[in-house]
């Protein structure tokens, strides 16, 4: 149990310092975009003056490196700063709009991966059956199409030609937990289409690739059924490859929505990082990302531990 | 479509004056009084409701929106100021003045002094009175060395601003200027509550019929009627929600599920489409806001006016018009003064420029070349369908001989490096309310964003002499001139004005919709009922 606690310390200290890392790469990558957040925002009506005072007041006039360190001093204390844009706390800002993140992808990791598993279960007790062919077919055709496409056509049928669910996701936070989930259904549908695939696929795969080992043909030879063969004995063995896959596209559906937030104006953290990139708003940019990569390097931290755990040749090495 | 109909249609949208529909269907054979009865007929509207709750979908906004009017930057925050601010005056929806929170004004005779009187017992949403100082506050907060508004030029004529007791602000203005009641309304120029002589512009609270419950940027926010609102006949909602909808195909299907009583920014591509189905109805507006290719005159070529001829006899507007804007639009006339403003030079006054390949040559030839080579700069952030309609300028051009490359810029940073900067490039301008207005902010010499870098004698002379005519007649031919001048030998080519073209639900209710911005001059909110 010690070797696993110090991986896990091990794996955060080289996760803070990707953080460090990342938060730099974006910073230089947004001083390399034309204009800034004065000249963005001005827009048409800018003009040198008001533009000058406009730096001024937000200390845009200062050198660039001055203004990462002193992001990076904040950030230190756990102060994420304030927006450049609209002197919000980004904390606040982003804080609701990660929650809002989070709710739509745990509602769709809630119907996806439960259904992938299921599903590749399945397909793997009746290979190459039409139920097995059938399922393929549909869920690799569902992963091809992009997503606003899927997205689309999930409208055109459950809000415009027969009015089920709302064609907006419009949340705010005074609804209640049944209404929300109502409302975020048809995004939640979009990406439980786009990302079942992937992970139905891998179960399958690693099922089947047990199925040749001695110790099945063993538990066949002692006459047990199939499906307890494949799930007591197979879907056990199998599950390091396939929490890797799971854990990948939940890390997706936290941090690559972007379009379906935009097609079901769904308000998450995607949408306020684009909007801030197109601003050039440096701290909310900084902050969204700093979230990102630890939500990837958190989620690939939790899929090791839990492979290392399902896995008695890893938890108890000699 | 009967004819008659057409005239109904095109007086309800205000395309034609009452005297102009009894001249037209008199034509028709119909007697004044009949005519006249149709008219009112046509002009009435069902009287307004109050109760329900509006829901707009608006194609812009950002997370990055302040409540500030200093830096009011897209559709969405502006009508929200709309639904929120109260100004001096006020542009009403037939495009008249019409006093708001001022009750009156006088100008010396001339128009250097003006002397607004306030409206009494005005609130604010915080339950202050108003007070001039309020208004001094609100009007210096876009003046001054740390300025960092927008509308700092407009208020940039104003050489002080003073309290006269308390319901009485006399602005002095650096030159006379006759219009200044019309800037005055300006959507930045709101008035907010003061404190210690500084106006509170951050946490939204103006005079107007809807307070903010709740003000999420780049998402929505949630207005509730101001229940003290001292403007009769408005602001009939009890509520109203103010999503963004960026995507144009989301907030179409918002508005045809349901989910939205109203959109702005209806998909031109598909507005026929939508028009089919029974709870849409489609309305437009077409007001000052203009397409622009301006060139850069003290660059060559385009220091020579006969270059500048050939390019602009070398476009076929009309097919520009017809696929750019489906022809919700109006083909320009190479000068920034719309239809709705009050002196447009008139065809009689001004003859329509058309395509001509012979003209273009011609001009061509008296600059002293057989072809010419130029750069025309676009991006789509100029205004939606820039680039395409430089492709088709390009495929227009190349008959008078005349080659444009068309460079395709970035739409990040395209205010910033490619307007005022290259030679030629794509403009999309709001337009202004006023001729004085519009051509000071763009066609002055020395004006900042004067983005022809254009300087003419005549022009500039007539320009402070019409600001400071206060007689209605010598005003028109003032403004007719100078739309001639800027039409044959400015720098800037105008090939259409487009239309504000909205989508609402069959059950909103509204009077002649103003044209001065979108969603009925930024008011919405404000004007709109559930029938």
């Amino acid at each position: 149990m010690t070797e696993i606690l110090t991986m896990v310390a091990q794996r955060l200290a080289l996760g803070l310092l990707t953080l460090f890392v990342v938060s730099l790469i974006i910073f230089l990558g947004i001083e390399l975009l034309p204009g800034d957040l004065t000249e963005a925002v001005l827009g048409q009506s800018a003009t040198p003056e008001t533009v000058a005072a406009f730096r001024r007041e937000l200390g845009l006039d200062l050198p660039p490196h001055t203004r990462y360190f002193e992001w990076l001093g904040g950030i230190l204390q756990g102060d994420f700063g304030k927006s450049l844009a609209n002197q919000r706390e980004i904390s606040e800002l982003i804080g609701v709009r990660f929650a809002n993140t989070l709710f739509l992808a745990a509602i769709a990791a809630i119907i996806s991966v439960p259904l992938a598993v299921t599903l590749g279960v399945l397909a793997a007790l009746h290979r190459n059956s039409f139920f097995d062919r059938s399922v393929n077919v549909v869920t690799l055709s569902s992963i091809s199409f992009p997503e606003f496409f899927v997205a689309y056509i999930l409208i055109l049928f459950l809000a415009v030609n027969v009015n089920i669910f709302p064609s907006i996701s419009n949340v705010s936070p005074d609804l209640g937990f049944w209404e929300r989930v109502y409302r975020v259904m048809l995004p939640a549908l979009t990406l439980t289409l786009v990302v079942v695939a992937h992970m139905m696929r891998m179960t399958r795969a690693s099922i089947i690739n047990l199925l040749a080992s001695p110790y099945i043909e063993m538990a066949n030879l002692k006459g047990l059924s199939r499906s307890r063969i494949i799930v007591h004995h197979a879907l056990p063995n199998a599950l390091a490859p396939i929490i890797n896959v799971i854990v990948i596209n939940l890390a997706y559906l936290v941090v690559g929505v972007v379009i379906v937030e935009v097609v079901f104006v769904y308000p998450g953290l995607g949408q306020l990082f684009v909007d801030s990139v197109i601003k050039r708003d440096v701290p909310v940019v900084q902050g969204s990302c700093l979230i990102f990569a630890a939500t990837y390097i958190l989620l690939n931290l939790t899929a090791d531990v839990l492979s290392i755990l399902s896995n008695p040749r890893l938890l108890h090495p000699k | 479509m009967t004819e008659w109909d057409h005239y109904c249609k095109l007086l309800e949208r205000g395309k034609i004056s009452r005297r102009e529909f009894m001249g037209r269907t008199a034509a028709l054979g119909l007697t004044t009084a009949l005519a006249t009865s149709l008219a009112a007929k046509a002009a009435r509207a069902a009287t307004p409701k109050k109760g329900g709750t509006l829901r707009l979908g608006i194609g812009h906004g950002s997370t990055t929106d302040t409540l500030d009017p200093a830096t009011y930057e897209n559709l969405y925050i502006q009508s929200l100021g709309g639904a929120v601010h109260n100004k001096l005056t006020e542009v009403g929806n037939t495009g008249d003045l019409v006093p708001e929170l001022a009750e009156s004004w006088e100008p010396t005779p001339d128009a250097k002094v003006w002397t607004f009187k306030l409206r009494k017992g005005v609130e604010f949403h915080n339950g202050k009175t108003l007070e001039a100082a309020d208004v001094v506050a609100s009007i210096n907060h876009h003046r001054g060395e740390d300025s960092k508004s927008a509308a700092k030029p407009i208020v940039d004529p104003i050489a002080d601003i003073k309290a006269d007791g308390k319901d009485t602000v006399v602005f002095t203005m650096k030159t006379g200027n006759a219009d200044f009641p019309f800037i005055i309304s300006d959507y930045h120029l709101s008035i907010m509550p003061s404190k210690d002589g500084k106006a509170d512009a951050t946490s939204g609270i103006g005079t107007s019929g809807y307070t903010i419950e709740s003000f999420e940027p780049g998402v929505r926010t949630k207005l509730k009627r101001f229940p003290n609102y001292w403007k009769e006949g408005r602001a009939h909602f009890d509520a109203a929600e103010m999503l963004v909808i960026v995507d144009v195909t989301a907030r179409t299907n918002a508005l045809t599920t349901g989910e939205i009583d109203a959109m702005d920014r209806v998909d031109l591509k598909t507005a026929h489409l939508l028009a089919r189905n029974k709870n849409v109805k489609i309305v437009e507006t077409s007001g000052t806001a203009h397409y622009t290719f301006a060139m850069r005159t003290d660059t060559a070529p385009f220091d020579n006016n006969d270059v500048r001829l050939a390019l602009k006899y070398a476009l076929d507007r009309e097919a520009l018009l017809k696929s750019i804007l489906r022809g919700h639009g109006v083909i320009g006339n190479d000068h920034p003064i719309g239809l709705s403003n009050r002196y447009h030079a008139s065809a009689s006054d001004l003859p329509q420029r058309t395509y001509d390949v012979d003209k273009a040559k011609f001009h061509l030839k008296k600059a002293g070349l057989s072809n010419l080579k130029v750069d025309l700069s676009a991006a789509d952030a100029a205004f939606a369908g820039a680039v395409d309609a430089a492709v088709l300028y390009k495929e227009h051009a190349a008959k008078a001989g005349i080659e444009i490359n068309v460079v395709r810029e970035p739409n990040d940073g395209y205010w910033s490096n490619v307007w005022l900067k290259k030679p030629w490039c794509a403009v999309y301008w709001g337009g202004r309310p006023t001729e004085d207005w519009m051509f000071s902010t763009a066609y002055a010499a020395g004006a900042p964003w004067n983005d022809s870098f254009w300087e003419h004698e005549r022009f500039n002379k007539l320009l402070i002499e019409a600001r400071a005519e206060l007689d209605e007649a010598k005003r028109r031919a003032m403004y007719v001139e100078m739309q001639t001048i800027v039409s044959n030998e400015g720098g800037v080519v105008v090939p259409m004005f487009n239309n504000y073209v909205m989508g609402l639900s069959k059950k909103v209710q509204h009077e002649k919709m103003g044209s001065n911005w979108s969603l009925d001059g930024f008011r919405a909110v404000e004007r709109w009922w559930f029938g």
